[in-house]
């Protein structure tokens, strides 16, 4: 049953140390608000979960927050690399990282077989490729019906999952438009899941059809306006790609990703902080 | 008539353009694929179905996404489906009839790598990883790839085989059950690069006006094969180039920098 509560407070309540945590998002709707808090109360030990990490999850292994990504590509979409993901696994800065690495197609389908109730997924994929020689959780099954050899891969089944939505209303329900990713599934795959959402509103308004995560199945619902910054919104904002493009150099250097860690997320309050501080940060690089 | 002056790239993403058929249904990467699939769209090919893995089929951007779930694709499709469905019943379900990939590394069989450049363990450079592209490589009909020539780029070894081409050449794809023919050409800013009907090996079917046989071998790290009767690129045209830059310009204005 969902509660509205604040991100603090969902963050506090809802994520462990320890906990394999999926925020995910397709370069829509990126958790920000809630990486960030992550970040903010020093969670560690985290296995993360992600189709497509992003700066978040470079925030997040950058501060240490993170043992182990399952993950199939891991970029700075349009820019380049992640430093701080690399350095992590280059390096073992700020600690060892293991990785998991799979395909999307394969990410897809074990999410799929997460909200499903299944152990496993199948596919037909990876023939040829050498990802299963570096990944023993990729095995290969015959099909018992035509004996034809299958990749199968277990479901992905985190504690907690976190994504952005447009809209909920006051009991909680979520509606959410666009690009969509795997967002459904993976909150449906979850013990727990903590929404963030633009706005909440007295009526959803949802067409039939329409993606809405009813609150019963959800254990949060926080209003974060803005919380998907600098990705996007579809209806509300477009992404920002200034901050992706100086996120390049922001990470790029060690000491000099802590500093500005420190200075946006470690001391700022909130979400609505971080923001305020990074038009600072902008307008004193414009001047 | 004199012909317009055009780049490298330019070259190498209208020639890439060309290889994509009217009415084809096309799974399409970030970057490199995207631009060349939409400049298609823009020019011979108006009825070009687009679909990228974040969920858009049938997308017609006015500029290049910067991600591969921007909103302008969502906005301009005919349908926005969820992640596993594109890859559950549209790449898997065999409706996709070529796949336009980009890659950090080609060898001469047209396997790609985009994982890790040296030991997998301790990567001298860690690559963003697989995306949809190995089960694109494997699925989609037929395959077209569009990369820079380069020493690095066309290697002799891959360090890592993210996704499939023809493995070790001959009839290696169809025996390890392969569903799609794989790769039919590799455009690069130098030439285009088509595999053997036997051997698979790929062999440098035409070269960009101006480029010599010399200078695509340089940009090779293995013993390129040539075709006997290899061919020039035809120039882009001034509808060809004056699409492109109009494409590259609405880029610009929309994200405040050029795409691909």
């Amino acid at each position: 049953m969902a509660e509205i509560l604040t991100l603090r407070e969902a963050v506090r309540q809802l994520v462990h140390d320890g906990d394999t945590v999926a925020l995910e998002g397709f370069t829509h709707l990126i958790p920000s608000a809630a990486g960030h808090e992550i970040v903010r109360q020093g969670k560690r030990d985290l296995s993360l979960v992600r189709m497509t990490p992003d700066l978040i999850y470079d925030q997040l292994i950058g501060m240490g927050c993170a043992r182990r990504m399952r993950f199939s590509w891991g970029g700075n979409p349009g820019v380049g690399s992640l430093h701080r993901f690399r350095d992590a696994v280059e390096n073992g800065w700020p600690c060892p990282l293991e990785v998991q690495e799979h395909g999307h197609a394969d990410m897809a389908n074990a999410y799929v077989a997460g909200a499903s109730g299944l152990p496993f997924a199948v596919l037909r994929g990876y023939v040829g490729s050498d990802l299963p020689r570096y990944n023993d959780q990729i095995r290969f099954i015959d099909c018992p019906f035509t004996g034809e050899k299958l990749a199968a891969v277990p479901a992905v089944r985190p504690d907690v999952t976190v994504v952005h939505a447009q809209k909920a209303d006051r009991k909680g329900n979520v509606l959410l438009w666009g690009v969509l990713g795997v967002q459904k599934e993976a909150v449906l795959a979850a013990r727990r899941a903590i929404i963030t959402v633009e706005e909440i509103v007295d009526e959803l308004d949802a067409w039939p059809n329409a993606c809405v995560l009813p609150h019963w199945a959800l254990g949060a619902v926080c209003l974060e306006p803005g919380g998907a910054y600098p990705s996007y919104a579809q209806g509300y904002y477009a992404r920002d790609s200034w901050l992706y493009r100086v996120w390049d150099d922001i990470a790029r250097d060690r000491q000099g990703f802590l500093d500005w860690m420190r200075r946006h997320v470690l001391e700022t309050e909130n979400f609505a902080g971080f923001r305020r501080v990074l038009a600072e940060t902008r307008n004193a690089m414009a001047a | 008539m004199s012909q317009p002056a055009y780049d490298a790239n330019e070259i190498m993403t209208v020639a890439a353009a060309r290889r994509l058929a009217n009415g084809a249904v096309c799974f399409v990467g970030i970057g490199l694929p995207s631009t060349a699939a939409n400049l298609a769209r823009l020019t011979h090919a108006p009825d070009v179905v687009l679909i990228y893995e974040s969920g858009p089929i049938g997308a017609k951007p006015k500029a290049l996404p910067l991600s591969i779930g921007d909103g302008e694709l969502a906005e301009t499709a005919d349908t926005v489906v969820s992640t596993p469905e594109i890859f559950r019943y549209w790449l898997q379900g065999g409706r996709i009839d070529v796949g336009f990939l980009g890659a950090a590394q080609i060898d001469r069989f047209a396997n790609i790598n985009t994982t890790v450049i040296g030991d997998y363990a301790r990567p001298k450079v860690r690559l963003p990883g697989a995306g949809g592209a190995p089960e694109i490589a494997a699925m989609a009909k037929q395959v077209l790839i569009i990369l820079k020539q380069g020493r690095k780029a066309f290697v002799e070894k891959l360090d890592f085989v993210t996704s499939a081409g023809f493995l070790d050449g001959g009839d290696a794809r169809e025996r390890a059950g392969l569903p799609g023919r794989g790769p039919v050409a590799v455009i690069t800013d130098l030439g285009i690069l088509e595999p053997d009907p036997v051997t698979r090996e790929l062999t440098l079917v035409s070269l960009h006006p101006g480029v010599s046989v010399e200078q695509v071998q340089a940009e090779t790290a293995w013993r390129l094969r040539i075709a006997n009767d290899l061919k020039e690129t035809p120039a882009p045209t001034t509808e060809e180039l004056s699409e492109l830059r109009a494409l590259h310009e609405r880029t610009r204005q929309a994200h405040g920098s050029a795409v691909g």
